[in-house]
């Protein structure tokens, strides 16, 4: 209990940088920011505006207390295009960036750890070949081009799923499924070619420890012995694999919404960039990198489960 | 991998006739994936000799054409020839990649250098570079490039960005290693001056690793463009790249889908031939890891 206490203090410090990285990158780049947010047909008075509307003719080191004291009250600053409060922006694209998000984990998981298992227990031969070709093309091909293919074979050639859109899992179970699955497949690509790898060189590892030999000796059988012995071993590494790629896969996750049209963060955030709408996109790093930061402390948590040795 | 005698042997017999056959034979990966990168670069070398039309001349009557005789990839929504721009978008893919390999890795060597050396200087890098690894990648560059004008030098400064905490972190790691090592001891002993040291000393032990790592941000750089270009926040629109090029096509992928599909699959050729030459030169260089992946 005390070590899950101690980890979430350890967070503090992460978010603080991130909160002052994005902070200062408004204040770094090139050039004035309010004549960059401004655009190219502002007027002086405009960028006037601009400025004053985000303290930015405050001193440095006041205009960030201010902003983190407003953010620690959930209070991200307004859209510089749209007027609105970015918080309310944010929760309004939430729900399908969450689905999508937890459905490509789910995906890809659930084929990634079969794939490493079983290359690594068949390893030389033409199945871990294939396997581990399949994962490298996996992880070479963009995830719009493997989003395109889809929409063209499943879609516009035999019409069996929706292109794209969102349906929300109020509107019905079935067509929220069906305009799921294509942009998932997409996501789940590159992040399942990770993790499989990942399984593999791990499981190679136990395979060729000791109790594993004598597992074998005593006749436990494979399902068992990959399962029971290997897996639940080899699962620390994986798992914290799985955390870590969480990154890689959100900014699947940004390129698939823009490719099937699906109205999430992703969405929001290249609308954002378009307008050079500063504060939503400030908004949107601090929220994402929380998420992710929380993921992975809900993963390490986990570790007791998978290895009991392990004890906090 | 156990080598039998007899594949010894032949390994053996192999290098002495024919060296490339037998250096092929053993590192397929690398073989393969460099010579595919090797295409990939000739020809967006040669792009100005081998493109049939100007990349950005538009062509009103002939729009949306098919892959034919006259434009082998056929045309987009303006009648520009997509063969010719898929070659010169390999340039501006390749000039990003290999400069944010370049860029990120120097940074991140001298950044990890000093973090690995100066006590002091160690817990407040490691922090910063925690904070940057938590912000997801494409985010940051976006970020980046929300906040500075299009440009391919802009691009290339948003995608380093976020790949430097990554070779920090390896370097780090690789200095503290070797920093106990004897043989810096001793160097130390005998009066060695700093820079020295670490150029003379450090570098050549800390470079096998990076060469590697190098590679896999090329191979990331060159999908980063291509993410950045396809948001509408990369290159400028009016430099043909990849990105640009199928951002470009998603309006009409139901009428023209070759005009997302030739760029894509020159873009997915490159990242895998750069893929490969990496983890080929992984098993080359370090054994070791070679084994266990």
């Amino acid at each position: 209990m005390i070590y899950v206490f101690k980890r979430i203090i350890a967070l503090i410090p992460v978010l603080a940088v991130v909160a002052v990285i994005v902070f200062l990158l408004l204040h770094m780049g090139p050039g004035d920011p309010a004549v960059l947010i401004a655009g190219d047909t502002a007027t002086a008075a405009d960028i006037e505006q601009i400025r004053q509307k985000l303290g930015l003719d405050r001193p440095l080191l006041e205009q960030f207390f201010t902003w983190l004291w407003r953010i620690l009250h959930g209070d991200m600053g307004v859209s510089v295009f749209t007027g609105l409060p970015v918080t309310t922006m944010i929760r309004q694209r939430l729900e399908p960036t969450f689905w999508l998000t937890l459905s490509t984990i789910v995906v890809a998981v659930v084929m990634a750890v079969p794939m490493g298992i079983i290359a690594a227990w068949k390893a030389g031969t033409w199945i871990d070949r294939c396997i581990m070709a399949l994962a490298v093309l996996a992880f070479s091909l963009p995830v719009f081009l493997i989003g395109y293919f889809l929409i063209f074979g499943f879609s516009i050639k035999f019409a069996l799923l929706p292109v794209q859109g969102f349906v929300s899992i109020r509107d019905g179970f079935g067509p929220f499924i069906r305009h799921l699955i294509l942009p998932t497949l997409s996501g789940a690509l590159i992040y399942m070619a990770l993790i499989a790898r990942m399984t593999r060189a791990t499981m190679l590892e136990v395979l060729g420890e000791d109790y594993i030999r004598t597992a074998r000796a005593k006749g436990v059988a494979n399902p068992r012995l990959l399962l029971r012995h290997a897996l639940k071993n080899a699962a620390v590494p994986v798992v914290t694999t799985i955390g870590l790629g969480v990154a890689l896969l959100l900014g699947g996750v940004i390129v698939t919404e823009s490719v099937f049209a699906i109205p999430g963060i992703g969405r929001l955030t290249v609308d954002s960039v378009l307008r050079h709408d500063y504060p939503v996109i400030q908004g949107i790093v601090l929220v994402t990198s929380t998420g992710y930061v929380l993921i992975n402390l809900v993963i390490d948590l986990l570790y007791t489960v998978f290895d009991p040795r392990i004890r906090y | 991998m156990p080598v039998t005698l007899a594949q010894l042997e032949l390994r053996l017999e192999s290098s002495g006739r024919r060296p490339w056959l037998g250096f092929a034979r053993r590192h397929p990966l690398l073989v393969f994936g460099a010579a595919l990168l090797a295409v990939m670069v000739v020809l967006a070398l040669a792009a100005p000799w081998i493109a049939t039309h100007d990349p950005t001349e538009m062509d009103i009557l002939h729009r949306l054409k098919p892959p034919s005789a006259e434009h082998y990839f056929g045309t987009d929504a303006l009648g520009r020839d997509v063969f010719s721009r898929t070659l010169w978008g390999g340039r501006v893919s390749l000039v990003v990649g290999i400069s944010v390999a370049l860029l990120a890795t120097s940074l991140g060597v001298l950044i990890g250098m000093a973090a690995g050396f100066v006590r002091l200087a160690d817990s407040l890098i490691m922090r910063v570079m925690d904070g940057m690894m938590a912000i997801p990648g494409i985010l940051l560059a976006i970020a980046l490039m929300t906040l500075s004008r299009a440009s391919v030098r802009t691009v290339v400064i948003a995608i380093t960005v976020p790949e430097i905490p990554r070779v920090v972190r390896l370097v780090r790691s690789l200095v503290l290693i070797i920093r106990e090592q004897p043989y810096i001891q001793a160097a130390e002993a005998i009066g060695t001056r700093y820079h020295w040291l670490l150029l003379r000393h450090v570098l050549p032990n800390i470079v096998t690793p990076l060469i590697v790592q190098a590679t896999f941000i090329c191979a990331s750089a060159v999908i980063f463009e291509a993410y950045l270009s396809f948001l509408g926040a990369g290159t400028p629109p009016e430099i043909p790249s990849w990105g640009n090029m199928m951002a470009e096509g998603r309006a009409v992928v139901q009428l023209a889908f070759h005009i997302i599909l030739y760029p894509g699959l020159f873009l997915g050729f490159t990242v895998l031939s750069i893929n490969l030459l990496g983890d080929g030169l992984r098993d080359m260089l370090d054994p070791r890891i070679a084994r266990r992946l």
